[in-house]
């Protein structure tokens, strides 16, 4: 039994790894850069969050603060895009690493300042109600974290093979000469895609701060979110679901499983995991890539 | 204003361009050469100390200039590459093998180790490399820490001392013969990696940098430049390393840290990517700012009552400066030096775009 219910709590961590992932499949999929501030996006959104709702912050009702942080990490992600990445149009993806490196410093920095670096728990109405599946119990947080992750990616899943902007958004990042030609938009459509992840990492990270504590060094979390986005091939959103939720199920099972003296081997097994992906199917589980002819 | 006339190929790739730049450069070696003397006259090691603490960083600097520099690929875990270099020099170390012989196979190790486990990732797409080489920055530690037996893990290990022909090597003890170790070094490695960039090999790292497509074109083996590279860049960080876990003393799993990595990187970008000087530029402001950051919080505190003892100050400092280097100054600061030198050596016929790299649209090499 105990086994299932470790599997229950890896599926829901599994399921905030795979949100962040998806937050920069997303990115990915549409600009061709890769957000190595993922995770403090995610981190920030959560504190944002927090200050809206706790009692020793402004202490607004929940269900108000959700859909404002959500706006506002929305609108972050749009504002960075257009005041900062823009500007570096037509650079290398080298250096947009590196800036996206260097902005989640700050980001952790500045969280760090305005709330304090001591980890802190989300107040929601739902904290500690749980259901009782005869013997197997569930937090309402963690069936909350499953449902919201699987119908969110459906819904992007279909935004971005079925609607006109999704389109755009993936010829924009097949050739972005072709598609301005083609008529789009190619930095406005840039600026709402990073304004998306912004808003699912806001997502993400109330989810994550509702289940357990949220720190400024919670911003790091994003690293194994990279391994599940890499385990499931980059690009890929279903990808990025199942890698985080390999991820996910991997920690504590290898926790539990794992003897006394390797007892750090859970620490390492994600990247283990990336790594071991990266040498066999180096596209990663749902691979896209595919060799250039020249 | 100076006209160079090239009357034959060799002009081309000489090591110098003209007489004045031997010069300089001849300057620069005596510099470093008689900088000792001043703290023997001084009295003094401690400043020797950091000289000889920028030296090594600039060795990793210059590897992972190579790399990212040159060919154009983004390792974000060259502390992993240090760490195994030091390690494979202690224990080469321990089992008796003279340092002369274990300093340069620690770098091979490394080379070769690093190599052969990031080569299926050299075939896809930059961004993998930089994603392998972070998963290997964060595992370093608890690696180190589960291979306890070998490592010391979390308690740590003892480098033992330098010795060649045996004459032994202390940085504490002996930091003059320290610095002009790791200043042989340095020299070996400047002059290797400037070689490298006039022969057919250097040459086709910038191909590939520049656009992997035409590289192919030309006939180049991307997978097999690449790998190379990799091999080269990663040799030079485990001779860094080894050289770091001597002036250390002591190594812990923590002293390679993911830290360690990022900032190797970030001080790349700052000195000015391609170029070797801004391998020694990254090295001397990383090395710099939290001397300074440090001073400056002293005097505050002191002078003014203001207390900025914040955690993460410094990361974010560090951060901010490169942000500003990559919106304004993609080049660097010795990219800076060279625009600068250019106005005054094309005076006043100097334009604002002679600098300006072209733009290119991005193409997807996925598909969908």
């Amino acid at each position: 039994m105990d086994v299932i219910q470790l599997i229950v709590s890896g599926l829901a961590n599994g399921c905030v790894y795979g949100l962040i992932a998806l937050g920069f499949v997303l990115i990915y999929k549409a600009t061709e850069a890769v957000n190595f501030a993922q995770g403090d996006f995610m981190m920030l959104g959560a504190f944002v969050c927090l200050g809206f709702t706790n009692a020793d912050y402004l202490g607004l009702s929940f269900w108000l603060a959700v859909p404002l942080s959500i706006i506002i990490m929305g609108a972050f992600g749009y504002l960075f895009n257009w005041g900062v990445l823009r500007h570096m149009f037509g650079q290398s993806q080298v250096s947009i690493v590196i800036l996206t490196i260097a902005v989640g410093f700050i980001l952790r920095f500045a969280a760090g300042t305005i709330w304090s670096h001591e980890p802190v728990s989300l107040e929601t109405p739902f904290a500690g109600e749980y259901l009782n599946f005869g013997g197997l119990v569930m937090g309402i947080d963690e069936i909350a974290i499953i449902i919201v992750t699987v119908v969110l990616t459906i819904g992007l899943y279909f935004f971005f093979s079925g609607t006109k902007l999704g389109v755009a958004m993936q010829a924009a990042s097949q050739n972005q000469l072709a598609a301005y030609y083609m008529g789009i938009p190619v930095k406005r459509v840039q600026s709402l895609v990073w304004g998306l992840s912004g808003a699912i990492a806001a997502v993400a990270g109330i989810l994550f701060a509702s289940k357990g504590a949220i720190e400024p060094a919670s911003g790091l979390l994003g690293i194994k979110a990279f391994a599940a986005a890499a385990i499931g091939g980059f690009g890929s959103l279903p990808g990025a679901l199942v890698g985080g939720l390999i991820v996910g199920l991997i920690e504590p099972l290898a926790a539990r499983f794992a003897p006394d003296s390797l007892s750090g081997i859970a620490r390492i097994a994600p990247y283990a995991i990336l790594l071991a992906v990266l040498v066999v199917r180096p596209g990663g589980l749902f691979s896209q890539t595919q060799k250039k002819k020249v | 204003m100076r006209f160079v006339f090239k009357t034959s190929y060799d002009a081309d790739i000489r090591w110098f361009k003209h007489g004045p730049q031997m010069f300089w450069y001849g300057l620069l070696l005596v510099f470093m050469l008689a900088l000792p003397l001043y703290f023997v006259w001084d009295g003094n090691p401690y400043l020797l100390g950091e000289f000889t603490g920028v030296l090594i960083f600039s060795i990793a600097t210059m590897g992972l200039m190579l790399l990212t520099g040159q060919t154009g690929l983004a390792s974000l875990g060259h502390a992993c590459f240090m760490a195994m270099g030091c390690y494979a020099n202690i224990k080469l170390l321990e089992s008796g093998v003279p340092w002369l012989i274990s300093f340069p196979l620690a770098g091979l190790l490394a080379g070769f180790f690093g190599t052969l486990i990031v080569s299926p990732v050299l075939r896809l797409h930059g961004v993998y490399l930089a994603l392998a080489t972070l998963a290997m920055a964060i595992i370093t530690g608890d690696v180190i820490d589960l291979t306890e037996r070998w490592t010391g893990g979390v308690a740590g290990i003892a480098v033992p001392d330098i010795s060649i022909f045996g004459y032994q090597i202390n940085k504490y003890a002996n930091p003059y013969a320290f610095y002009y170790v790791v200043l042989a070094v340095v020299i070996i490695v400047v002059a290797f990696y400037r070689n490298l960039l006039r022969t057919p090999l250097g040459r086709s790292f910038a191909a590939v940098r520049d656009s992997e497509v035409s590289a192919q074109a030309m006939g180049i083996n991307l997978a097999k430049t690449k790998a190379t590279s990799f091999f080269l860049s990663c040799t030079a960080a485990g001779l860094a390393g080894a050289l770091f876990g001597h002036s250390a003393g002591y190594v812990t799993n923590e002293t390679f840290d993911i830290v360690m990595s990022i900032t190797l990187f970030l001080a790349i970008v700052v000195g000015g990517l391609g170029f070797i000087h801004g391998a020694f530029l990254g090295a001397i402001i990383s090395g710099l700012i939290p001397v300074l950051i440090a001073n400056g919080r002293t005097m505050l505190s002191t002078s003014f009552d203001i207390n900025l003892n914040i955690p993460g100050l410094e990361s974010a400092i560090f951060a901010s400066i490169v942000i500003a280097f990559i919106l304004f100054e993609p080049m660097g600061i010795y990219g800076r030096w060279l625009k600068i030198r250019t106005y005054f050596e094309l005076f006043p016929f100097y334009r604002k775009d002679m600098f300006k790299r072209q733009k290119s649209y991005l193409k997807t090499e996925r598909v969908q």
